[in-house]
């Protein structure tokens, strides 16, 4: 077990399905149903073969486990794979939530689905390579490859504005991480190495700092996306299938936060601290301002991805508190956020398949021909809301914490935005679920099916699970965020000695 | 000189001798054999370059020859192969397309082979004198393919254009020759560097440095030089397109980097700023101007100026690790460029006639899938997204300025890389989006070889991409 590159499989094995579709013909019925299979099982398998990481992973181990490492391109770039605490979840989140998307798309999606299918399972594959990548290029090699995949699902499969929202998103995002790449460029200069764990351990010069600093966070903050640079997503998660909501919503909204604890505040410990209060700001503005917008807003969709970015705000925040428990909640709000917000669009799609219509004025007094459904919209509802019980509420509550011990205006304003998500959210719920049932449209509709069942019941499970035992999480993470932590503060001590000895 | 030397630089040599009697050869077989005899004259000049390309990567040998004017180097050696490939695919891909384009001339082949010869001695090039002779070989082969469809308004004019814009830069470059032949007393570019390193320079040998530079320019269609390209583009015949792109662009572009690191290293802070400049205009033209392009050929042209833009980045850098990124740059370049002219080259409808709107390329996707997959693929190398090639050639060139502190190229640069990504992604979107208009004939097999091995190369890269990198390491290190 110990031989095995366990990394390298997971994240591989979904061209292994890839290559089986490539096989398959998808001009008759039984040829669909050939595609749906191959893809589900493709990503049941993945799924269960990660499961493998989270049980050989080490919890007391604060550095990088399952270390693969060969040289590649012979450029001093390395094919270096490994997790930790902090990123080891993540690759868990992703290979979690792939077998619901196809699932979701089982009937919803009508044509050239061969081709979406490969789109996803490449997705796959690139999203779990940024989580796993222990080189800095080798990281911005999928960071980067995830565009291709989500441009083409946004486009084909997408709503009636599809080309606009895919175009927005593809060039938004690339805009903020070409930067990225030069500063990973200067970093090789100054460092010597592409090496996640030997940058980690070099010590940027302050000035070098505040630059490289500026240069990740233009592509981490578009990618988050952090207010006043979250426009690309309501237009990508109204247009995108519903499928590609729950990936953008669930996973590649991670990519930026995990970019932040992993690259910004740990290399560049110096210029997190400088701008700490700028993040502050922006994150503030963002869970307060787009939690307004999201109270206007009239397509469902479009409400909850302005909620994500207000979610965000929480995230950015917690990361940039810099302590235990900032740190931490940061990370619990992302992989909460990350199965609540994907159930939040996999219960849109429920009615959306329905009705075709994302409007909230054309549903209305669901809860009495859809109970069932009303009910696990109900626990995603709350767990959006940050309800104590549900996991929403143990990353919301983390990340205040961890603010409170910095700034304590943050963490005030952080928690009137709590009030808002709670008026929003719960203002969509009575819209949509409560009232009479009086629109002629809505009286033929049926409860979930048995297929809709198995994609929200579990994740009903594991969201209130989460909110009621969040150790496993914890104690995945503690070891390595302690040391994160803890080398943060000594960088900030030892610039902090070295300018009092020079005065 | 020796009879010895004489030989011994006459083996270095081979690959030249080769193309040149074949030439010769080939142009008596058609002279003899008259007007249908171009089907077998195109065979035979393939296996011209082919030969003289395997005896240049096969035969061992490395040195100075003809008395310094020509030099045979592992950078040689590999812009050579590169432009050889280039030639001999270009040719390749004129087959199928001979007849409608009337190409049908026995003279055609021969004239791509003085052509791909006159690449070769420019590549070569040691002195200035072959430099000027090699590029004119060239140039005035170029001239006449790009008229050679007579009865066609727009390949006529297309042909005098370059004409007349062809010589004018050679007057340019040959003026700025001889301003660097007054002030420095020497035409080799050994002898130069001994010059100007050993005194202060003077202005004369700066403003000869900048006519010659703006020459070389000219034929790597840098800005402001590059008002030819887009007309001569979409004026001449797409096989003929598809062979400017790819060949002439790799050899003015290795002879750039020979006078600039050889020639004229001792005055790197005067070039360098020339090459800045170049460069940033070249990529913001590319990118901005491209936008607005309906005819896919023209597209192309404007991608090629804004491809050329960041090969200079590297150069402009001034470094061993720029002139790597340059060199790789250019392979991939000319690999992706050809795979997409194969592609063009494939836009044919059923009724017979050859289309070159952006436009009819939609719902290719759902009518011809390995051709929209293996499109998609080039245009994202071309936008710079890994994994695929065009990021790893980006990434070269780029970090060569990086390391030069050279910020605000590098940033102008990435900047204008996102511009440039809008246009590639509405060939993608034609392609995957929309709705077919019209169904295209069936894909002739050596179109479909071309892009086929161009989309395996752009997507392998990332596996296998190592060894090309490490021989374009081993190139650069003939400098420096």
């Amino acid at each position: 077990m110990t031989d095995w590159p366990i990394l390298s499989t997971v994240t591989f094995l979904p061209l292994v399905g890839v290559l089986l579709l490539l096989l398959t013909r998808e001009d008759s019925a039984y040829g669909r149903r050939n595609i749906l299979n191959v893809s589900l099982l493709t990503t049941v398998f993945t799924f269960i073969v990660s499961l493998f990481i989270w049980i050989g992973f080490d919890n007391s181990n604060p550095g990088f486990q399952m270390v693969e490492k060969h040289a590649w391109l012979g450029t001093g770039i390395s094919y270096h794979l490994g997790v930790d605490g902090i990123s080891m979840l993540f690759v868990i989140l992703t290979t979690f939530l792939m077998p619901f998307c196809i699932l979701a798309s089982w009937h919803s999606v009508q044509t050239r689905l061969k081709e979406y299918m490969i789109a996803f399972l490449l997705l796959e594959v690139v999203m779990v390579g940024v989580f796993v990548a222990l080189d800095i290029v080798l990281f911005y090699v999928f960071f980067e490859a995830t565009l291709i995949p989500m441009f083409v699902i946004i486009g084909v499969w997408g709503g009636k504005d599809r080309v606009y929202a895919s175009y927005k998103f593809f060039l938004y995002t690339l805009a903020g991480s070409v930067l990225m790449m030069l500063a990973i460029m200067a970093m090789y200069w100054q460092a010597g190495t592409t090496d996640i764990p030997e940058l980690l351990r070099f010590n940027f010069p302050a000035g070098m700092q505040t630059w490289l600093w500026l240069a990740c966070f233009a592509a981490f903050a578009v990618k988050m996306p952090m207010w006043p640079v979250h426009t690309w997503l309501p237009d990508a998660h109204v247009q995108a299938p519903t499928a590609g909501s729950v990936i953008l919503a669930g996973v590649m909204l991670k990519l930026g936060g995990y970019g932040f604890i992993r690259i910004s505040l740990a290399m560049f410990p110096l210029a997190s601290d400088y701008f700490a209060p700028f993040v502050f700001t922006l994150s503030v503005l963002a869970i307060i301002y787009t939690s307004l917008v999201a109270m206007m807003q009239d397509d469902i969709k479009k409400l909850i991805a302005y909620s994500s970015v207000a979610h965000m705000g929480y995230v950015t925040m917690g990361i940039f508190a810099a302590n235990m428990q900032g740190v931490q909640g940061a990370i619990f709000q992302m992989l909460s956020h990350g199965i609540v917000s994907g159930a939040l669009f996999l219960c849109v799609g429920v009615i959306y398949d329905r009705l075709h219509t994302r409007e909230i004025s054309a549903y209305g007094g669901l809860v009495n021909n859809m109970p069932k459904y009303a009910v696990a919209f109900m626990v995603f509802t709350m767990a959006n809301v940050g309800l104590p019980g549900t996991s929403g509420f143990v990353g919301e509550f983390l990340t205040i914490v961890g603010v409170f011990q910095v700034n304590t205006w943050v963490a005030l304003f952080a928690a009137t935005g709590v009030i808002l998500s709670a008026s929003y959210a719960l203002w969509l719920y009575r819209r949509v679920i409560w009232g009479a049932l009086e629109k002629e449209s809505l009286k033929g509709l049926l409860d979930l099916t048995g297929r809709e069942k198995l994609i929200l019941y579990p994740l009903v499970a594991l969201t209130i699970f989460y909110g009621v035992y969040p150790a496993p999480i914890f104690d995945a993470t503690a070891a390595s965020v302690d040391l994160l932590v803890n080398n943060y503060a000594a960088a900030l001590q030892a610039a902090q000695d070295l300018a009092l000895t020079v005065h | 000189m020796t009879s010895e030397l004489f030989l011994a630089s006459l083996q270095l040599a081979m690959p030249e001798i080769i193309l040149a009697v074949g030439a010769l050869a080939l142009l008596m077989i058609g002279v003899f054999s008259g007007e249908r005899s171009a089907p077998t004259v195109t065979g035979l000049a393939v296996a011209l370059i082919i030969a003289s390309g395997l005896w240049l990567v096969l035969v061992p040998g490395e040195g100075v020859a003809f008395g310094g004017a020509f030099v045979l180097d592992p950078f040689t050696r590999f812009m050579k192969a590169v432009a050889l490939i280039g030639s001999v695919t270009a040719m390749i891909m004129t087959v199928g397309h001979a007849r409608s384009e009337q190409l049908d001339r026995f003279e055609f082949p021969v004239l791509l082979v003085i052509a791909t010869l006159g690449m070769m001695l420019l590549i070569s090039a040691n002195d200035l004198l072959a430099l000027y002779l090699g590029l004119e070989l060239m140039s005035l082969s170029l001239y006449v393919v790009a008229a050679i469809n007579r009865d066609s308004l727009r390949s006529t004019e297309s042909g005098l254009k370059y004409f007349v814009l062809g010589s004018l830069s050679s007057g340019m470059l040959l003026y700025g020759m001889s301003l660097i032949y007054g002030f420095t007393g020497n035409t080799g570019f050994d002898g130069i560097a001994l010059v100007l390193a050993s005194e202060t320079r003077s202005l004369g040998v700066v403003f000869g440095l900048v006519f010659v530079l703006a020459g070389l320019c000219f034929k790597i269609s840098a800005v402001p030089f590059h008002m030819w390209t887009p007309d001569v583009y979409e004026g001449a015949p797409t096989p003929v397109t598809a062979f400017f792109a790819a060949g002439p662009k790799v050899a003015a572009m290795a002879i750039l980097v020979r006078i600039v690191s050889d020639a004229f290293l001792p005055l790197v802070a005067d070039w360098q700023q020339i090459l800045v400049f170049v460069s940033i205009a070249s990529m913001l033209l590319g990118s901005f101007a491209a936008i607005g392009q309906r005819n896919i050929k023209r597209l192309m042209a404007y991608s090629s100026i804004g491809h050329m833009g960041f090969a200079l980045v590297g150069l402009a850098a001034g470094t061993e690790t720029g002139v790597s990124g340059v060199i790789l740059y250019m392979l991939i370049y000319m690999v992706m460029t050809l795979g997409t002219f194969a592609c063009i080259m494939a836009m044919r409808r059923k009724e017979g006639d050859n289309v070159e709107n952006v436009d009819d390329l939609a719902g290719l996707a759902s009518t011809k899938p390995f051709m929209a997959v293996v499109l998609t693929a080039l245009m994202f190398s071309m936008a710079g997204i890994p994994p695929l090639a065009g990021f790893f050639a980006k990434y070269f060139v780029f970090i060569a300025a990086i390391e030069a502190e050279l910020y605000a190229l590098a940033v102008i640069g990435v900047l204008s890389s996102v511009v440039g990504a809008y246009y590639y992604l509405r060939i993608v979107k034609l392609m995957w989006f929309d709705e077919a208009t019209g169904e295209f004939a069936r894909v002739p097999g050596e179109l479909r070889l071309v892009f086929g091995l161009s989309g395996l190369f752009v997507t392998a890269y990332v596996i296998f991409g190592g060894p090309v990198g490490s021989a374009a390491n081993a190139a650069a290190a003939s400098f420096f």
